[in-house]
């Protein structure tokens, strides 16, 4: 199901949506009277090239209007994600080793974590709401990366599949890390449908999946969207590790700890391929791109600083 | 000259700082004799020696001095 509107903008896009394949007439869309309510909009029209929504015609994924209005959104925010990196960037120096020194721009980053605070303090409710967070990305892990794939060159190509293969559970329904999840999900008692929780998220949730989407679609932006998979990874074991101890403090199912733990493991794998490997083979061939490799890698940390800042406000931990 | 490229992709690679990388099925044996079996196509065995989950890397290397990671 479409998600609620957020404002005039995605009211209007929603009925647009919903009106196809009628006789297209003129369609006009106002703007959008605030971030909300453009990145719910950016969000829908990206979901329809992802699973679609039931009561949605499957060419609207293509309609030029929504393709029109996905554009300009998608301006928007690449416009703001470049302006925050551009006040950031000065402050890295690289030397030669391209994966020594991706590793160390991500592990310069500090920001507040998540993971330690669930791993010591946080409460039941607190859990849930987290995990109703991820659960936009989380069930469907790894498939904007996967548009990725056909645009690189031959070696970060196949060492983006050695890693996506596993991601995809190597050939075992079972071990796909989405369905890992929905496993956890629904031991915890929440829903596992596609998007339940849409609704209920906040600006961050939205703009970090607008955001893998924007740079996995858009081939100039391989090279950022590479670099986001890299501090993705590369910020994943350890809190993966953090999450699982929360949940088993907590007492929670132990389906949910299941897919942390699998994440300390083959994000100790992921974090190699994909700085060394994934992107070290793309700059390789294209040095061109090295730049939006930077620029995705911090985009990614920012936007995780951002849902933690706002997460930790909205539950009272002093910073 | 070929200008189609051979690449190459060792079974073994041992990352910098952290761990060594095994392509393939493979059986270890710990320092205790124990069996460990790989389960993914790529796995990351630890060489810090300080990983929770040994035989596997669980990114505990990165938070080492840099005099404790393995070359
Ligand atoms: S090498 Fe990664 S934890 Fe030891
Ligand atoms: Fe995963
Ligand atoms: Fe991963």
């Amino acid at each position: 199901m479409l998600p609620k509107p957020r404002g005039p903008l995605s009211a209007a896009v929603f009925e647009s949506i919903r009106a196809i394949p009628a006789e297209p007439v003129a369609r006009t869309h106002p703007e959008a009277d605030g971030p909300e309510d453009a990145a719910v909009t950016l969000w829908a029209l990206y979901e329809l090239a992802y699973r679609g929504f039931d009561e949605v015609d499957e060419t609207a994924e293509w309609d030029p209007d929504l393709l029109a209005v996905r554009r300009r959104l998608e301006i928007e925010l690449e416009g703001r994600l470049r302006a925050r990196w551009e006040a950031y960037r000065s402050d890295h120096e690289r030397h030669d080793d391209f994966g020594e020194d991706l590793f160390a721009f991500i592990a310069a980053h500090d920001g507040r974590s998540l993971a330690r605070f669930v791993q010591t303090d946080a409460d039941e409710q607190q859990v849930l709401d987290l995990l109703r967070m991820k659960s936009v990305y989380h069930l469907k892990e790894s498939d904007p990366t996967a548009w990725v794939v056909p645009r690189l060159p031959t070696a970060s190509k196949a060492a983006l599949m050695e890693l996506q293969y596993d991601e995809y559970g190597s050939g075992d329904p079972n071990r796909v890390h989405a369905h890992l999840f929905a496993r956890g999900l629904e031991a915890v008692g929440l829903r596992t449908e596609y998007g339940a929780y849409l609704d209920d998220v906040p600006l961050e949730i939205l703009e970090q999946n607008n955001t893998m989407s924007l740079m996995g679609l858009h081939r100039r932006l391989r090279g950022a969207a590479l670099g986001h998979l890299a501090a993705f990874e590369a910020t994943s074991s350890l809190p993966s590790r953090q999450l699982s101890q929360g949940l088993q403090r907590l007492g929670m199912a132990p389906e949910m700890s299941a897919y942390y733990d699998e994440h300390v493991e083959a994000d100790a794998v992921h974090e190699q391929l994909a700085v060394r490997a994934i992107c070290g083979e793309l700059v390789a061939v294209e040095p061109e791109v090295t730049d939006d490799v930077y620029f995705g890698a911090y985009t990614c940390l920012d936007l995780e600083d951002r849902l933690a800042e706002l997460l930790l406000e909205r539950w009272g931990v002093a910073s | 000259m070929s200008d189609v490229p051979t690449y190459e992709h060792p079974d073994v690679v041992l990352c910098p700082g952290g761990p060594m990388l095994l392509r393939g099925k493979h059986v270890i044996e710990d320092s205790s004799g124990q069996l460990h079996e790989t389960t993914r196509r790529v796995t990351a065995l630890c060489r810090c020696d300080k990983s929770a989950r040994k035989p596997w890397c669980d990114g505990t290397h990165k938070l080492l001095p840099e005099k404790l990671t393995p070359s």
